[in-house]
């Protein structure tokens, strides 16, 4: 499978310790970036009952979901705590000439 | 743990479900007998007032189990089954099927019923309560395009159901006794916005409203109210909240008050008996009862209680909260909105705003949020941690919208 590279924003679009909601071919993603400035991306949708992450709060490298408080390390997408219980799929991100790119064909689980 | 214990759940809710599933992920390998009069797998009901009716939701997606999970978890569903009497000295339960059930341990997740109107007797085939999925099912058949939909009772149940009928073409109005919509959990900022809300999507929202008569023969065609007026109707949602189902425990013999009363360990007066969800009574530090009907609620305590019937001692100190949805926009509420405490008011985009309820040490105990989407969902759940926190917060720098709340909170764990 080849990579498939899209600009998702301005690195500064993102305040740190927060996450943007990026919308891409009909499909929905949460785009991070950690309190050290790391980006990271996830499926939009929680697991639970589909609603944005991006509405919800980041906390080191936890993002808990804006209705039902589930959560997730938004690195490598685990499920921490119910009623999350299916982890979500995450897809390489990096940084080139101040842009943030994301590779929708590399989600893994 | 031996597995010749059975442990059974009176109510197949969502605390009943999650208590269920919470044993099982917590090792415990006996019987589990979960028992419910509805035909359905423990679900979330939350949705039922919102996308269920527009058709954007089943039961599969608001179900706590998937199939496949449900069988690997060995636990007996016995649907369509009400428990008619416990006897806490046998450890028996009497189900209205004829049998009788032992339990090691009993836990209460008896929900409630919708409050009904008194109808003097008559019998209206276009009246409509929602509590459960098949009355989310009977509803939906009902929201046309066109249809006017009668709400009688201006809280959430009613409000969320008015916004999605709107959504699908209804004429809507809402009938509130109250002076002002949601007034039993809402500051009056935030009913304020819900009401121009409502009024701006074309809901015909009637505050003080006294009903005089339902007029009509099988259905109610109209509504008579005490002003004079007539509201013509097509369909009657009734949305006056819920009585919880204590009258089991009450014959049993076990403490209720509003609902059936626990300790802090979510425990009935009678041994081996716990109770949580919408039914449970339960303590707070200042010595009162609280029964909340909420879906974190439900989640939290049944939870714990599951927890605790296998032996830990947890006292339950969960943070109280709920949130609603209306057309685009959304309120969440957390801690305790007291009447006592001083309100600041923040700032947010799209004429959203968040109340910060702050005691007298200067210590957040709730806040309480309006805004599109879920834009409140970040700050409510700072709130939240700001709560748990107990710091004392620089409350002249609470109304500047710059002022993160995020730092006040990392500077209260400097």
């Amino acid at each position: 499978m080849s990579n498939q590279w899209v600009e998702v924003c301005h690195v500064d679009d993102i305040d740190e310790e927060d996450v943007i909601r990026f919308d891409h071919q009909q499909k929905t993603y949460a785009v991070y970036r950690s309190h050290n400035s790391e980006y990271f991306a996830t499926d939009g949708l929680c697991t639970h009952e589909k609603i944005h992450l991006a509405d919800g709060l980041v906390m080191d490298f936890v993002i808990e979901c804006p209705k039902h408080n589930g959560r997730f390390d938004y690195r490598n997408g685990k499920a921490l705590n119910v009623p999350a219980c299916v982890n979500l799929k995450t897809y390489p991100v990096k940084v080139e000439a101040g842009k943030v790119l994301l590779d929708t064909q590399g989600g893994g689980a | 743990m031996s597995t010749a214990e059975t442990f059974v759940i009176a109510g197949a809710g969502h605390a009943g479900g999650r208590a269920a599933l919470t044993l099982r992920e917590a090792g415990f390998a006996g019987r589990i007998v979960l028992i419910g009069d509805e035909a359905h797998l423990p679900y979330e009901r939350p949705p039922l007032s919102k996308a269920w009716l527009k058709g954007e939701s089943d039961l599969a997606a608001c179900s706590l189990f998937s199939d496949a999970s449900f069988i690997a978890s060995g636990i007996e569903h016995v649907s369509g089954v009400r428990v008619t009497a416990i006897d806490p000295a046998a450890h028996t339960v009497q189900l209205d099927n004829g049998v009788s059930l032992a339990y090691s341990k009993l836990l209460l997740t008896l929900g409630g019923a919708s409050r009904t109107l008194d109808f003097t007797g008559r019998c209206f085939n276009n009246v409509h309560y929602l509590r459960t999925v098949d009355e989310a099912v009977a509803l939906q058949k009902r929201l046309t395009p066109g249809t006017r939909l009668v709400v009688v009772g201006g809280g959430f149940i009613g409000l969320e159901v008015a916004s999605s009928a709107r959504d699908l073409g209804c004429e809507v109005t809402v009938l509130e006794a109250g002076s002002r919509l949601a007034a039993r959990a809402l500051p009056e900022r935030v009913s304020e916005a819900l009401l121009r809300l409502h009024k701006r999507k074309g809901v015909n929202v009637k505050l003080g409203a006294q009903i005089e008569a339902f007029q009509g023969d099988s259905q109610v065609e109209s509504v008579q109210l005490a002003s004079g007026e007539q509201v013509p109707c097509d369909v009657l949602l009734v949305g006056i909240g819920m009585q919880p189902n204590v009258e089991l425990a009450r014959e049993a013999g076990l403490a209720t008050g509003s609902g059936i009363r626990v300790d802090a360990c979510l425990r009935t007066s009678a041994p081996d008996i716990y109770a949580a969800g919408d039914v449970c009574e339960f303590p707070r530090g200042d010595g009162q009862f609280y029964r909340q009907e909420t879906w974190r609620n439900a989640e939290a305590q049944g939870q714990l209680a599951a927890l605790n019937m296998l032996g830990q001692q947890q006292a339950f100190s969960g943070v109280p909260g709920f949130w609603s949805d209306h057309y685009e926009f959304g309120l969440q509420t957390v801690g305790v909105l007291a009447p006592d405490a001083q309100v600041v008011e923040r700032e947010g985009d799209e004429g959203g705003f968040l109340l910060l309820y702050v005691d007298a040490q200067s210590r957040l105990q709730g806040a309480s949020g309006w805004g599109s989407g879920n834009s409140v969902a970040k700050d409510i759940k700072l709130c939240e941690r700001l709560i748990e926190s107990q710091v004392a917060l620089p409350v002249e720098q609470l109304s500047d919208a710059s002022v993160s709340l995020k730092s006040l909170l990392r500077g209260a764990h400097a």
